[in-house]
């Protein structure tokens, strides 16, 4: 009854081709972007747009591109902190060495780059699958972090072997460094993922996006009826990578401030994002948000939960919170494997029927 | 060319022990198709258990390790209880994801149950050169590899067996060929699981007991299973000599690189050559050098 399809007429080509062919998705995607650009910087504080909702929107980003690669097109990979640790180091070499080009063309010039990488680490792709695919990207992810580690040229021969993003300005706002503007940032950050999740809303409805759809569900199939493998699936690897690097450039220069590659990028930020779109749903923009989400409230809920409620030891806390992570994990795919996206859709279609049973 | 051949033998002898890891990995893939992102943690797991069993409790050896068996096992029949059996028939992705849930399950409950300072663990192996080789062959060798090594051929001698002669081995290749088939004829899979399950643990405790004696009991040691992974891709999934042949192969290549490479390129290598070498021979053999040939149809 609410959400019912009934009387929107599609009457030209235009209508029927558009992005939300439903008006009710349309309210809620327009409600949605207001609530996020005009109400929540309004409401919040600092702790939570600087603790929360900047470290959701960026992991956001990076699961959409982890997505398009594994979600869309089937391709596992576990490389996904180091494409974010490409991401970083690129900007943080662009914004040291050409600053006065601002700020946005240099996150997506880090993006460009990591395509690149991306790209070129898509290669075993061709000839591999699955896990042992999913082994071979850990080649990446370990020879990359390695490489950022050991080349000084890549953090400017700083003696510490970290990166300190450098002050920025963005329509005489800083935007990056330590003095920031929490709200500034998170305005940057809100537009950049908006932005680019409707460009993969895009993409991966059109013809690019079938074509890793028709990779994924059965690729020698796909390849007899005309689906080229190798452009397919390296421009899955490019796509994902422009994301994931950007989401890195992101992650260094306008949330943590400074990083270094072994801490901030290493197997376990491939898993964290691995686990946001499982736990999301494979090959879905939204579930990419709703896993990002619950990934990075549930611990920080924990964490609150045990040690202000219940006053646990902090290290018996840390015990307990991973231990709880792992549970919640493994209930979670129990219940619902396809992930919170599916019970989205279950839900508008329960919305569709309501008051009806059937 | 002493020094090449101490190197090569030390690399073998590493590679054993990478070996007794990816064993783990390889057990569980073959009987039910899931890959074991666990079997690190699992090998800390038995080995703080046995340590906290032989400190905490005071038992003697023996009796810790076959304390540690028990605990094993009936991890064994607790994943199978509560995970794999409301898993089944889902995505090998779900499942991979839920083993590092219980990755995650055994590292918390290890370190709350024997706490998470780096403990020695020491049963007596011998420790130190061998001087035999040292006196007679001028090779330096430790003891503890050796030890290490001849225990991996036991126990790959001891799995072919029981693969091979016995009934529950003959249930466990039928699961490992094809689960309906398999359960048509009247196996059943969860038994079959839980067994897999608990032979891996108690590979996993040797793994442990090795990596363990070598280097101490502490959360690093979850990380072998990292190391095993390449040995895995090389040796293929679903091969048991691959992971022993596989290991070796990375064990030397490794090392060697590390000796002659490593000072040119900048050193501390070892955590990524193993990778870019397993890398270098799939994408001339995809399915590992003794992996199933992977046979795909429309």
């Amino acid at each position: 009854m609410i959400y019912r399809e009934t009387g929107q007429f599609k009457a030209n080509y235009q209508d029927d081709q558009a992005l939300f062919p439903i008006a009710q998705d349309r309210y809620v995607i327009l409600a949605v972007l207001l609530v996020t650009f005009a109400v929540v910087p309004l409401l919040l504080n600092q702790y939570w747009l600087n603790a929360i909702l900047l470290p959701f929107l960026i992991y956001a980003l990076a699961a959409l591109g982890l997505n398009i690669l594994t979600g869309y097109c089937g391709q596992l990979s576990l490389g996904t902190g180091a494409f974010m640790a490409v991401g970083a180091f690129s900007v943080f070499k662009l914004m040291t060495a050409i600053p006065e080009l601002g700020f946005i063309p240099l996150v997506i010039l880090s993006g460009l780059i990591t395509a690149a990488v991306g790209t070129l680490f898509g290669l075993p792709s061709l000839r591999i699958k699955g896990f042992y695919l999913a082994v071979a990207t850990l080649a990446a992810q370990f020879f990359l972090i390695w490489l950022f580690n050991k080349v000084g040229w890549f953090f400017n021969y700083n003696a510490t072997g970290m990166i300190t993003s450098p002050p920025m300005t963005l329509f005489g706002v800083i935007v990056t460094g330590p003095s920031a503007d929490p709200v500034a940032k998170y305005y940057l950050v809100a537009g950049f993922v908006a932005l680019f999740a409707l460009f993969a809303k895009n993409i991966t409805r059109g013809r690019i996006g079938r074509n890793w759809m028709a990779i994924r569900d059965m690729d020698i199939a796909a390849e007899l009826i005309g689906v080229r493998p190798l452009i397919a699936k390296l421009s899955a690897f490019a796509v994902s990578s422009f994301y994931v690097g950007m989401a890195g450039a992101l992650y260094f220069a306008v949330w943590l401030g400074s990083a270094e590659p072994t801490e901030a990028f290493d197997i376990n930020q491939s898993f964290l994002v691995l686990f946001m779109i499982i736990i999301g749903g494979l090959g879905s923009v939204l579930g990419s948000f709703l896993g990002a989400a619950f990934m990075v409230t549930m611990p920080i809920l924990l964490k609150n939960i045990m040690v202000d409620g219940l006053g646990t030891d902090t290290a018996l806390a840390a015990h307990i919170e991973i231990i709880t992570i792992g549970v919640l994990i493994i209930g979670f795919l129990i219940v619902e494997p396809h992930g919170l996206a599916r019970l989205w859709r279950i839900a508008k279609e329960k919305m569709r029927l309501w008051p009806f049973p059937h | 060319m002493i020094f090449f051949i101490e190197v090569v033998l030390s690399g073998l002898m590493a590679g054993v022990m990478y070996s007794l890891v990816a064993l783990g990995f390889v057990l569980i893939f073959k009987a039910s198709g899931i890959f074991n992102f666990a079997q690190g943690v699992m090998a800390l797991f038995a080995a703080l258990t046995l340590v906290g069993l032989m400190e905490k409790f005071g038992m003697p050896i023996w009796l810790a390790i076959i304390g540690t068996i028990a605990v094993m096992i009936a991890l064994a029949w607790a994943i199978e209880r509560f995970m794999l059996r409301p898993l089944v028939n889902q995505e090998p992705i779900i499942l991979f994801m839920a083993t590092i849930g219980l990755a995650y399950v055994l590292e918390g409950m290890g370190d709350i149950l024997w706490g998470s300072d780096v403990k020695m663990l020491d049963l007596g192996i011998p420790q130190g050169a061998s001087d035999w080789m040292l006196d007679s062959f001028d090779i330096y060798i430790e003891k503890l590899e050796i030890f290490a090594a001849a225990t991996a051929a036991v126990m790959v001698t001891f799995l072919a067996i029981f693969f091979q002669k016995t009934r529950i081995g003959r249930a466990l290749r039928a699961v490992a060929d094809d689960h309906q088939a398999a359960l048509s004829v009247g196996i059943s899979l969860n038994t079959i699981w839980v067994i897999v399950w608990s032979v891996a643990g108690i590979v996993a405790l040797v793994a442990g007991i090795m990596w363990g004696s070598k280097s101490g009991v502490q959360f690093s040691l979850s990380l072998i299973a990292l190391k095993a992974l390449p040995v895995l891709i090389l040796g293929g999934f679903t091969s048991v000599p691959g992971a022993i042949i596989g290991g070796m192969i990375i064990g030397v290549g490794e090392k060697v690189a590390e000796i002659y490479l490593g000072p040119i390129i900048g050193g501390a290598i070892e955590n990524w050559f193993a990778y870019m070498l397993a890398l270098a021979f799939l994408l001339f053999r995809p399915q590992g050098l003794f992996g199933e040939r992977i046979i795909e149809r429309v």
